[in-house]
């Protein structure tokens, strides 16, 4: 094989995690024969990103990490180069360029690079201890650390999805942890301040702390590893590791001056298509339509992932679907209490027509709460108890009108049967529809 | 595909769709073995029988066409069965983390407590010919057809 | 409170070793006999509600439950039984009417299990109906009394000008439940399967319901003294009218539908407010002899442009015969006979069980008579209360009649366990009843695929019977009372049955 072959292929997709992966298996329900090559700076593994805070608890093996077993890319005839960075995309050219300086030429592309952490300039953070979480190494890296150290306590920035799962982590591994959250609220984004008090209780009650509109200055450490930080008020924590997770930001890296429109992320319209017309995006890179309509976003959450990489699959391979548009949505359990949190939850007083439904029972740690506007549910927190919690977003994705049932929506045992007639019917009697 | 099919109108509300679910998922299969030494005592159906006054249906995984769980699961756990379109739950995948609580919009996966992970979740009774819940309701509110290959 | 002085009639036996306190009992009786108790984790009965309807028998997973007469019995005697001795006492404590539904439930002679049927042997060859043609096609309706036809250049038509008929696949139909004695849903059963089969059922004096329209080629709809439901489009929706003078279960009173009975949809097709009680009054008001009755008759015929058939119903009493002539006289098409043991949705146990004579004895009296007046043509003969079998029905056909109703072996096709208590509007079986949680029980899908297997099963009897005979078509039994002959019968008992002894040769 002549190294300075050009490679080229009918799809070429950068990526092998869930957006990239349901991608694939949508070109192959309608293109079984057209050729794929799928590069990834990471492993041949396919593994599920956000397992890998139950693998760092000790949760799950290794080997239940996997999200598609290791024949998959065997499954669908696809030619995989692993442990390979693209840097560059060039649309004029149709190729992408390796870090080792080879080109693969491709018929359509699918960039689903993910996100990269943010790391913000702390000072004295450059010493042993101090991570990120957002990939297996991490995890594995903490791991390792974790028990060559001996760490007993942690601090945490960031108390956003990643921060949380991380802290759910270290305290399966009986870890005392402080979480550190700019914000006034843990989920800041679809959190109230209830809700946030309601985990710091119980947080507090295994012995960690939620220090919230506060920040670390800067890492102290001692024998070029962590032993505490300092605090923006001024508090000192001692701490044998730190994790830095205040969020991720698209990995726009590859299309920067390539002619891709980017704005936050790479900006994509409803089939996944970026301004170039054999040019896709997907998952947390791709910056795509909300559902409640405004400006479009990057929703960095794993249902939308896969759903994008779908969509864009299905439309490289011919057939158009539609994306509704991205909404927010977060599972955590954290201190044993499980949240479930979907839509707009969290309001700043100058909405119309908006109207708030709450009920809690601070004791048990259960809270409801429920946005609606005109009458249709926007948003809703559920705090101590999320069963059938998705009638709720299957309510916000439909779009129903809940004025003829809205008393009911905080009820225990809300149902479908709490539905209106005609709705439910279609829900119940129905081939069940796509949604 | 051949799914389960609701009559709300012809649901009587005695939730021996129930009853026989638990059973057909035990080692047994004996009604009475099930009950006296099988079943946990606080274990739910796959299938959840809705009531309200005279109104009742009963409720289990619709195997939607395009299933918001199998989107949102991220371990794989929640799968298609290539053969039979039947959404599956691999419950040895499974880690709890509650994202098809999230968006199923039937509620039909249900935590189970005791072992931190989806419980019971429909499996069309591993493609029986007639699952358990359908040959044993006694009015035909539910019935196990094919109907989207119909003209 | 006085003391209640008369025990529960039934007792519930739960075997512990199998009830799983599923509670399946408890969500499926209406009149809450079974109860759970949360604390204890179990399932206990209370004897004095049950009334012996089998539900929770049926529906129990691991058929843990039974249900007993009580052993408890009065001391009695021959005649005064527990029952007589409890009816005294109930009415004692309540100074009311005993109510009860269903047909007669004293023990009068059954005629149909002292007539025995014929069969051929060598001389007369039997046939074998799943190799021969065997036909049961029964025509409803005036027959004129002789055909003539048309010879136009060797195309021969009929000239005669026939009356409006009906034509039944095989000789039953349903016979007269309203809408409000029974579910909508057992209506539907009722209805789809008429439909189906190729026969007719029967509105009843409670309208008919808009989602029952669409049968209407297989409809009869009856006109009652309450006159429920009627106006021009009722009568025209229809295959026949029906005249209800009388009924078999309770000869000579009228009916009462209490007014929690009428819930608007019921309302709707009555015609009447919701919530108002229902009164059928004993008579029509508007007849008082045999030509105010041809007036309605021909009323009718007026409003249905003479294109369907107009049945009037009496009572088996004990004039029948000359009755059933003077409405056959008011020009009726077929002449309904309603029998001793005819059912009921809530009649007094007094007239149910004291009035009226025998369908069998009816039967015959009124064929012999139209014979007699050569006026046996002009109308068919419907015989209606309490056939349970298909020997009944040959048998009836046998005596002379043309085709007989069926009402309370409907509900049983339908489920219905006789346990009488229809007037509670408590029916478990979804029948009689208009407790929406309760007529859901009745899926007419499965009701109506059950009334066909009925009617299906009995017809197959019919024609092994009439091959047997070597008879290939119901017409030639019609009335062949040599094919019949009795068995523990006084002479005068086989004189108005028009049958000879068992024993007795042609
Ligand atoms: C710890 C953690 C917990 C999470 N928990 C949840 C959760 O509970 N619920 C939820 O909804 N979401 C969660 N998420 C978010 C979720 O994981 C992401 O939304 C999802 O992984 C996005 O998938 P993706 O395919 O878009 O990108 P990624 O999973 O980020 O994958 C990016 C892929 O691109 C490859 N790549 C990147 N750059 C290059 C390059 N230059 N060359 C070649 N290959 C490249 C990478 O190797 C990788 O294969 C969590 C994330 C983390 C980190
Ligand atoms: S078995 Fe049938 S009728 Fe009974 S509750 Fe279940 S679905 Fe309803
Ligand atoms: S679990 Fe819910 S979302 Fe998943 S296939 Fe079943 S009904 Fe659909
Ligand atoms: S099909 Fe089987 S597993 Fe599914 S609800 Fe019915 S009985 Fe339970």
């Amino acid at each position: 094989m002549a190294k300075s072959k050009k490679k080229t292929a009918d799809y070429v997709i950068v990526g092998n995690s869930v957006a990239a992966i349901a991608a694939v298996e949508a070109i192959r329900e309608t293109d079984c024969d057209g050729s794929i090559i799928m590069v990834t700076k990471e492993g041949e593994m396919i593994y599920s990103r956000p397992m890998i805070s139950y693998y760092l608890a000790g949760k799950v093996k290794l080997k239940n990490m996997r999200y598609r077993e290791a024949g998959f890319y065997k499954q669908h005839n696809i030619q995989l180069l692993a442990e390979k960075k693209v840097v560059k995309v060039e649309p004029k050219k149709n190729t992408v360029k390796l870090g080792d300086g080879s080109l693969i030429g491709y018929g359509r592309l699918l960039i689903t690079t993910g996100g990269e952490p943010v790391n913000p300039p702390i000072k004295g953070a450059a010493v042993k201890g101090v991570f990120n979480f957002t990939t297996l190494q991490d995890a594995e890296s903490i791991s390792r650390f974790i028990k060559a150290n001996d760490v007993k306590s942690a601090v945490i920035l960031g108390a956003g999805l990643i921060g949380l799962k991380a802290a759910e982590a270290l305290l399966a591994r009986k870890i005392k942890i402080t979480i550190v959250e700019l914000a006034d609220r843990i989920l800041a984004t679809t959190f109230d301040k209830k809700a946030s008090q309601i985990i710091d209780k119980a947080l507090s009650k295994q012995g960690c702390r939620l220090e919230l509109s506060d920040s670390i200055k800067q890492v102290i450490s001692g024998k070029g590893k962590v032993t505490g930080v300092e605090l923006l008020s001024g508090k000192k924590l001692a701490a044998e590791l730190v994790v830095i997770a205040i969020g991720v930001r698209p990995n726009i890296e590859i299309v920067k001056g390539s002619g891709i429109k980017v704005k936050r992320g790479i900006v994509v319209d409803n089939a996944m298509q970026t301004n170039i017309s054999n040019i896709y995006a997907a998952g947390d890179v791709a910056e795509a339509a909300g559902f409640f309509g405004g400006r479009k976003m990057v929703l960095a959450i794993w249902p939308d992932a896969y759903r994008q990489g779908r969509i864009a699959g299905a439309a490289m391979a011919g057939v158009k679907t539609r994306y509704q548009g991205g909404i927010v949505m977060n599972s955590v359990e954290i201190a044993s209490v499980p949240t479930i949190s979907v839509g707009v939850t969290v309001l700043d007083g100058s909405e119309d027509n908006v109207e708030v439904l709450e009920k809690s029972d601070l004791k048990n740690s259960i809270y409801r709460k429920i946005v609606l506007k005109d009458d249709c549910l926007e948003g809703v927190i559920l705090v101590g108890k999320i069963d059938r919690a998705g009638i709720y977003t299957g309510l916000i994705k439909d779009r129903v009108k809940t004025t003829s049932f809205k008393e009911l929506l905080l009820n225990e045992d809300f149902g479908i049967i709490s539905l209106p007639k005609d709705y439910r019917k279609h829900m119940v009697s129905d081939v069940p529809m796509m949604m | 595909m051949k799914r389960i099919y609701i009559s709300e109108e012809y649901c009587i509300g005695c939730r021996l769709c129930e009853i026989h679910c638990l059973v057909a998922h035990t080692k047994s299969k004996k009604i009475l073995k099930a009950f006296k030494d099988e079943i946990p005592k606080d274990a739910t159906a796959a299938v959840l029988v809705e009531e309200e006054g005279h109104l009742s249906f009963a409720l289990q995984c619709r195997h939607c066409s395009d299933a918001p769980c199998i989107e949102a699961c991220m371990t794989g756990a929640m799968y298609r069965d290539k053969k039979t379109g039947a959404v599956l739950h691999d419950e040895d995948k499974c880690v709890g983390c509650w994202m098809c609580i999230m968006v199923c919009p039937f509620g039909v996966t249900a935590a189970d407590p005791a072992t931190h992970k989806i419980t019971s979740k429909c499996d069309l009774c591993a493609g029986q010919d007639s699952p358990a819940c359908v040959a044993n309701c006694p009015n035909e509110a539910l019935v196990y057809e094919d109907r989207e290959n119909e003209s | 409170m006085a003391l209640k002085t008369y025990e529960s009639e039934f007792k519930i036996v739960r075997d512990d070793s199998k009830c799983i306190a599923c509670q399946v009992c408890v969500r499926q009786c209406a009149n809450n006999a079974h109860i759970y108790d949360a604390e204890d984790e179990k399932v206990y009965a209370d004897d004095s509600k049950c009334v012996n309807c089998h539900r929770c028998v049926s529906m129990c997973p691991t058929k843990a439950l039974h249900i007993e007469h009580t052993p408890l019995q009065f001391m009695g005697t021959a005649n005064w039984t527990s029952s007589a001795i409890r009816n005294v006492i109930k009415q004692a404590d309540t100074g009311g009417v005993v109510l009860t539904a269903m047909g007669c439930d004293k023990k009068y002679p059954n005629y149909w299990d002292r007539i025995l049927l014929n069969a051929s042997q060598v001389t007369n060859p039997s046939i074998d109906p799943l190799r021969e043609p065997m036909e049961l096609k029964t025509i409803i309706g005036k027959k004129p009394d002789k055909l003539e036809f048309e010879n136009k250049g060797g195309k021969v038509s009929l000239k005669t000008h026939l009356t409006p008929q009906l034509e039944l696949s095989t000789p039953i139909m349903f016979s007269a439940m309203s809408y409000g004695s029974i579910s909508l849903n057992a209506h539907k059963s009722l209805a789809r399967a008429a439909f189906e089969y190729g026969i007719y059922w029967n509105t009843g004096e409670g309208g008919l319901h808009k989602d029952l329209k669409k049968y209407k080629d297989r409809t009869i709809v009856q006109v009652a003294s309450g006159r429920f439901g009627v106006n021009s489009e009722y009568l025209n929706t229809s295959a026949a009218v029906e005249i209800k003078i009388g009924q078999g279960a309770k000869p000579g009173i009228g009916g009462h539908l209490p007014g929690e009975k009428v819930p608007e949809e019921i309302s709707v097709t009555r015609m009447i407010p919701a919530g108002t009680d229902a009164l059928s009054p004993a008579p029509h008001h508007d007849i008082y002899s045999i030509e105010d009755l041809k007036q309605l008759v021909y009323a009718i015929k007026e409003a249905t442009r003479y294109t369907k058939p107009v049945f009037v119903k009496i009572a088996a009493v004990h004039n029948v015969s000359s009755i059933a002539s003077g409405v056959v006289r008011a020009g009726a098409d077929a002449v309904v006979i309603d029998g001793l043991l005819g059912g009921t949705g809530a009649a007094p146990a007094v007239m149910r069980d004291n009035v009226g004579i025998p369908i069998e004895l009816a039967i015959a009296v009124v064929d012999a008579r139209f014979r007699d007046e050569g006026i046996r043509n002009q109308a068919s003969i419907i015989a209606a209360g309490g056939f349970r079998n298909s020997a009944d029905v040959i048998k009836a056909i046998a005596l002379g009649a043309d085709a007989v109703y069926l009402g309370t072996a409907a509900l049983v096709a339908l489920g219905c366990h006789v346990c009488q208590k229809c007037y509670t509007g408590k029916c478990n079986w979804g029948i009689a009843t208009q407790d929406p949680y309760l007529t859901k029980r009745l899926n007419p899908n499965i009701g109506s695929g059950r009334l066909m297997n009925l009617l299906r099963g009995w017809s197959i009897e019919i024609k092994e019977m009439l091959g047997g005979m070597g008879i290939n078509a119901i017409e030639s039994l019609r009335g062949n009372r040599e094919h019949l002959r009795g068995i523990d019968l006084h002479d005068k008992e086989r004189e108005l049955l028009g049958i000879k002894a068992a024993g007795e040769t042609w």
